[in-house]
């Protein structure tokens, strides 16, 4: 999932398609957030401007928000749920196991770039749980095996996209 | 004559290999040159299934599950198309038992139709309720749907027909209808599962809540954990809107609605009504004080509907059988049915859709067969990370809003999660705090240092230190929360702290004589 470096004419055109929706400041973030990977410090003033909000304001909304990134993440975002269900199924081992495999705590990226971790309260697989998540697949009834085979996977993808 | 084979393209279906399975189907049934049908519908919501598939045959639907992409050739060489037998056949889908019990109105079509296939909806009874509505006066739309005696489903349990009426009698020139989809506690999937598998459902009750209060634009709010149904949601709504069931004239009534499908950031805070407003509005998840109500001043100051999806879907089986159909079923001022979820540590993990009045034990033993663990079970945390933990020497109380109230736990939207006896309850109870330290808004005093405080106390009663003395603190610290919060954020958090404490004194370290 390689994303597209920042510009100010992309993020012109990110925000003008947004400016005239009602409470358009998190579709605009997320717009920005999808295309680039995460909201650049050369976004908040041009949100700003279009919004006639101050730079305060629109930092307050992006830091309000866990969803929202201000740097750059790895090529891939893996989460594991913390939420009850998944605790009630071994969620803390796997999460210890999904760290120690990828060498990263939460909210780092790998060394190669490659995966960033983090934690999420809940993606609605409690059925299935433990549930982690990687990039927009859901993934259910998780351990330290399933996960080999998923970065397995990521890795080889990554080789033939390189 | 092409076989219709049914693959889930639920999210849940799909974290288990729905997709490698369905690609598998299509390229086997290639191989052989054999015509089939593949419809990606919803999950029935026998989650140890899946990925559960279904073969349309003159028996009826019959199940293989749960089904990995390398058992599709021996399913074919068995003679699968044809429902044979197999160690992974269930015979019948309906009469599966855990599918059979079930009560199923606001689920009636989840799991049964292609999703996204207005015809499939419509062959189902779809647009029956929004019809019937389109034809009646808006107040006695709003009076059928207090009469049914709904509540509000997403946990707060207020009458949706008294809220409705409050919008429909405040006169202004543009009200909104915001649906509540930022489905966050833990142990909770009903709502992801009706977006992805009947979409059509929710924007019909939301159709219908604004032709009765007379609101012309809906707002969905949609969890970003979520992207399954947020995508199908879109897709629902444009559809919709193309075959004029949304629009200038809705249904050709000559009344305007439409609906527009935003994606919420991550915030649990957001799934409270007021913080989901200003999530709406473009600001930050701050919860507002009440007055005003949302229903006088809501969404940018305007009087605004705000229900949960379960609230919302249930509506137009409502309108569509009448309310005395609805009210029939259910218990005391518990009306009609429940979505329950069952979560966490058991065999049969599932949507349950039941009328009020079942019990945790059938629940958890009839339908969840005992845990998954096979180690007996100890407690099971009912309507979510905010919601109490019940012992099994409760297990047996009627699930009703009142009866569980009147033990200090809550039913909230449904979600079960149960816990085998290798739990630490002392840690669940730290965990709730801490989720409260994570997801607190901020904005009132008792929900953003209480919860602070409350881990570092419950921190040191772990350790030991000064036992008893915390303990008092700590239950002082939730009598402050519960009393002086500004929402059920901090104003709940005690639940699962105050309920651990109580029933599982010992894992405090605290003897279960002297605790009570």
């Amino acid at each position: 999932m390689t994303k597209e470096t920042p510009s100010a004419a992309g993020l012109a055109a990110l925000i003008d398609a947004r400016r005239e929706l009602p409470g358009a400041t998190l579709p605009m973030l997320h717009a920005i957030q999808d295309a680039y990977g995460y909201v650049p410090d050369e976004a908040l003033p041009m949100i700003a401007s279009a919004l006639n909000l101050s730079r305060a304001e629109v930092q307050g909304v992006v830091s309000f928000y866990h969803h929202f990134r201000r740097t750059p993440p790895g090529r891939h975002i893996v989460q594991v749920c913390r939420a009850e269900s998944c605790l009630a199924m071994g969620a803390e081992e796997l999460e210890a196991q999904v760290k120690a495999k990828l060498g990263v705590d939460f909210h780092q990226t790998t060394t190669d770039g490659a995966v960033t971790l983090e934690p999420v309260y809940c993606l609605g697989n409690c059925a299935c749980s433990p549930a982690m998540r990687v990039d927009d697949d859901i993934l259910g009834r998780m351990n330290g095996r399933r996960f080999d085979t998923v970065l397995h996977a990521l890795r080889q993808t990554e080789g033939a996209s390189a | 004559m092409s076989v219709r084979i049914y693959v889930p393209i639920d999210s849940s279906a799909l974290s288990l290999g729905a997709e490698a399975v369905a690609r598998a189907i299509r390229h086997e049934a290639a191989v052989r040159d054999l015509a089939v049908d593949i419809v990606r519908n919803g999950s029935r919501g026998l989650f140890w299934l899946e990925p559960l598939v279904e073969v349309d045959t003159p028996q009826g639907r019959i199940a293989y599950g749960p089904m990995q992409a390398e058992d599709v050739r021996g399913l074919f060489d068995a003679g699968f198309l044809q429902g044979a037998e197999h160690s992974l056949c269930h015979g019948p889908t309906d009469r599966i038992p855990f599918l059979a019990g079930q009560e199923r109105l606001t689920f009636a079509r989840v799991g049964i139709t292609d999703p996204l296939s207005l015809d499939d909806y419509l062959a189902h009874g779809g647009f029956d309720g929004l019809k019937r509505a389109i034809a009646m006066a808006p107040a006695e739309v709003v009076k059928e749907v207090t009469d049914s005696g709904l509540r509000g489903r997403g946990g707060a349990a207020f009458p949706t027909g008294i809220k409705w009426k409050t919008v429909h009698d405040t006169p202004a020139a543009q009200k909104y209808v915001a649906c509540n989809a930022d489905e966050g506690d833990s142990g909770t999937f009903s709502d992801r599962m009706l977006m992805e598998g009947d979409p059509y459902c929710l924007i019909e009750g939301m159709a219908i809540a604004g032709l009765a209060v007379g609101a012309t634009q809906g707002y969905i709010y949609v969890r970003s954990e979520y992207p399954h149904a947020f995508r199908t949601l879109q897709a629902a709504v444009e559809r919709a809107r193309a075959a004029g069931w949304l629009g200038a004239s809705v249904a050709g009534c000559g009344r305007a609605f439409d609906i527009d499908v935003r994606l919420g950031a991550g915030a649990y805070i957001c799934g409270e009504e007021t913080s989901m407003l200003e999530s709406l509005e473009g600001k930050r998840g701050v919860v507002r004080a009440k007055p005003p109500l949302p229903a006088v001043s809501g969404l940018f100051g305007q009087p605004t509907v705000i229900n949960n999806v379960m609230s919302l879907a249930s509506v137009p089986v409502i309108l569509a059988r009448g309310a005395a159909f609805y009210r029939d079923y259910g218990l005391g001022r518990s009306r009609g049915t429940l979505p329950f979820q069952l979560a966490g540590n058991l065999r049969h993990t599932g949507l349950v859709e039941k009328a009020f009045g079942v019990t945790l034990r059938e629940l958890l033993e009839d339908y969840g067969g005992g845990s998954f663990s096979g180690k007996p079970l100890r407690t099971a945390q009912v309507g979510g990370p905010l919601g109490a933990y019940v012992p099994a020497s409760q297990f047996d109380v009627a699930l009703d809003y009142e009866q569980y109230a009147a033990m200090g736990a809550m039913v909230g939207h449904g979600g079960i999660v149960a816990f085998d006896d290798t739990v630490d309850m002392a840690k669940m109870a730290r965990h709730a705090m801490a989720f409260c330290v994570e997801e607190s808004c901020g904005k009132c005093t008792p929900c953003r240092i209480g919860s602070v405080r409350g881990v570092e106390v419950i921190d040191r009663i772990i350790a030991g230190e000064e036992r008893g003395r915390n303990i008092a603190l700590l239950n002082s610290l939730c009598d402050t929360m519960l009393a002086g919060s500004l929402c059920a954020m901090g104003g709940m958090t005690p639940y699962p702290v105050q309920s651990a404490l109580k029933h599982f004194p010992e894992d405090f370290g605290i003897d279960k004589t002297a605790a009570a």
